[in-house]
């Protein structure tokens, strides 16, 4: 029997700032992971890949990744990089993501 | 300093309207992020977890002030107001936006300076000895040579498609600072029968994940064959150098597999035919670099004034460095405050160290490989105001050389390619070492983390060497002991299995109490208790009550 499925969430960095963006489950792009859209099994991920990669001139360096869930359902990081993705620099907590109010 | 001729100008403003049009045409999107990734990357300019990543040269190491207070503008102008000087001697800012990026490179060019050969397979910035031109134990200053190189490499034709990067260092010192033996060709200027002055020249070295210590191909050069010679090593390598493989295309793989004594033959017989073909440097462009790297009208002896306070004086025994002329001295102005990042440096802070260049140092400011800013020419006479304008601004931190100046990568805090993070560790065992007469009792210890198997912390050359790897989702941390990056280089050896991120500082505080256990006395250096005993006692105090392994 096949490995159970682990979610995952399609990722990139926005073209003109750089910063890390999430693909939403509405088809859009989102800056606060919660919004990430999570695939569920092999084919939605691939899915959710194609469908992400479809935005050259906006989101760059775009890869699926493992998710965690959370609580309320929402994508979560699963990996410590992707968790440090969602703050910034751990030496200079005034900068990056973790520096801006979340809608969380 | 070298300044800019009309065509340095001409070739680095050309090169920015270039990429100007680059970046337009990638934002309206005319260009794929695929055709856009090689162009700007020519143009120093990553992409990183957070943000993008502007890397720029500072050849050699070589600053002035106007060209400090401008990298101090850009960092506050289109960055958070900092930068992070590297182990290759550069500076990165960690925050800009791609549409500001032409007008950063504009502003560069403003000073001379440019993003150019910071990245791709190409010659790199070429790196020296950070006390060139100062240091009292220096045969010639090495940055004449530096520059010629950084002359003959730029958009060399023939070498524009390399297998892989290549990495030149130089020294003009019998004495090491400059890494030069994990450099692909490491050049130490030293003296034949007669006195004259030539370069020892060793190839293959680096560091990644298949560290080699440079091997001498030629014992003695005379400074007149450099370019043929170096060309005929390019050459070499761009015929035989592997391009099947990005992890052994490398100079060191190939003198690794095919030989030195093959590699040397056939770098012996281009050089022959270079010889024959290439025209002599021009004398009229030697005189002109030599006259760029004078040494500064030096001001007479004077009498220098008794230093007064604890702190002063622990500062100069630490922080002031033998300069050739007795009356001067070369002062590291320490970016490893104890708690801080090492190598950053805020705008006002490369502001400060501007004034005090202009005001006590003849104008003349050097980036180390060991992220730190120098003062090469300081009468001792200032040295009082010197280290009172610097501890103002957080710069007199007395640490040079001792376990807190910690070389860092910037690991995964920052880099795209990092297993682990490195500045927090390096943060973390500063403080835990943060009294200044303990880290002056343990004396001379180099600290050097990386956050990947890239090696750009130097860990394979610390005398302590941390590594940060990804074990299974979890950071971890492995310790490689004796390594050696002067002119007695090695690269250290494997202690045994890694430690959780948490562990790594008792682990350390443990080397150090093995280390101060075994000294002979006091005098004797961590490395060299290491060098006559070897790391049985080391690996003991890494693993208590582990039973003695072969697990390295």
């Amino acid at each position: 029997m096949a490995r159970k499925f682990n979610p995952q969430m399609a990722t990139g960095n926005d073209l003109l700032e750089g910063d890390v963006v999430y693909f939403t489950a509405a088809g859009d792009w989102s800056r606060e992971i919660g919004d990430a859209a999570l695939a569920l099994n092999a084919e939605a991920a691939e899915e959710l890949l194609a469908q992400a990669s479809a935005f050259p001139n906006q989101v760059v360096g775009v890869y699926v990744v493992d998710a965690a869930v959370d609580d309320r359902g929402r994508a979560a990081p699963a990996h410590f990089r992707e968790a440090f993705r969602t703050r910034g620099p751990s030496n200079y907590p005034q900068h990056g993501r973790q520096a801006e109010p979340t809608d969380v | 300093m070298y300044d800019y001729n009309e065509f340095d100008s001409d070739y680095v403003r050309g090169r920015v309207a270039e990429f100007r049009s680059q970046v337009e045409r990638r934002i309206d999107g005319s260009l794929t992020e695929a055709e856009f990734l090689p162009l700007r990357l020519r143009n120093g300019l990553y992409l990183q977890l957070h943000a993008y990543m502007l890397r720029v040269a500072i050849p050699y190491g070589t600053l002035n002030a106007r060209k400090l207070r401008q990298l101090a503008m850009i960092a506050e102008r289109w960055d958070k107001g900092y930068g992070h000087f590297t182990t290759r001697q550069n500076i990165q800012f960690n925050w800009p936006k791609l549409k500001d990026v032409p007008d950063i490179l504009d502003a560069l060019a403003d000073v001379g300076m440019h993003a150019i050969q910071t990245s791709g397979n190409c010659i790199r910035n070429v790196t020296a000895d950070h006390f060139a031109g100062a240091a009292a134990d220096e045969i010639e200053d090495p940055r004449p040579t530096a520059e010629l190189l950084r002359q003959w490499s730029t958009d060399h034709p023939e070498f524009l498609y390399l297998p892989r990067k290549f990495k030149i260092g130089i020294t003009g010192a019998p004495n090491d600072r400059a890494v030069t033996k994990s450099h692909d060709i490491g050049l130490r200027m030293v003296r034949d029968a007669s006195g004259a002055p030539g370069y020892e020249v060793a190839i293959g070295g680096g560091l990644g994940r298949t560290p080699m210590i440079a091997k001498v191909v030629r014992d003695f050069l005379p400074k007149a064959d450099l370019l043929p010679y170096l060309e005929a090593i390019l050459h070499v390598y761009n015929l035989s150098g592997r391009r099947d493989n990005k992890y052994k295309a490398r100079l060191k793989i190939l003198v690794h597999e095919e030989g030195l004594d093959s590699v040397r033959t056939r770098v012996e017989a281009a050089f022959l035919a270079n010889k024959a073909r290439m025209r002599p440097v021009n004398p009229e462009l030697v005189a002109e670099l030599e006259a760029a790297f004078a040494p500064p009208a030096f001001e007479a002896a004077s009498p220098v004034p008794p230093l007064s306070g604890a702190g002063l004086r622990a500062w100069v025994d630490t922080n002031v460095s033998a300069h050739k002329l007795a009356h001067y001295g070369i002062v590291t102005v320490s970016l490893k405050q104890i708690g801080g990042t090492p190598g950053d440096a805020t705008a006002e802070q490369m502001r400060v160290v501007a004034d005090l260049a202009e005001a006590y140092g003849h104008d003349e400011i050097r980036v180390s490989h060991e992220q730190n800013l120098i003062l090469p020419h300081v009468p001792r006479w200032h040295l009082p105001e010197v280290y009172a304008r610097l501890k103002d601004a957080g710069l007199a931190t007395a640490n040079f050389g001792l376990i807190s100046d910690i070389i860092a990568c910037p690991g995964m805090d920052y880099c795209a390619l990092a297993t682990a993070r490195s500045i927090p560790v390096a943060q973390e065992i500063a403080e835990a070492f943060a009294d200044l007469d303990r880290q002056r009792d343990i004396g001379p210890l180099k600290i050097k983390i990386s956050g990947c198997i890239n090696a750009c912390g130097h860990h394979h050359v610390g005398h302590i060497g941390i590594l940060g790897l990804d074990r299974a989702g979890v950071e971890n941390y492995q310790i490689t002991l004796g390594g050696d990056g002067t002119e007695t280089a090695v690269v250290g050896e494997k202690a045994g299995h890694g430690f959780a991120y948490d562990e790594v500082v008792p682990a350390v505080e443990r080397l150090i109490e093995a280390y101060l256990d075994n000294r002979l006395e006091p005098g004797e250096t961590f490395l060299e208790t290491f060098r006559r005993l070897g790391p049985a006692p080391f690996k003991a105090a890494l693993y208590p009550g582990e039973a003695r392994s072969d697990a390295a």
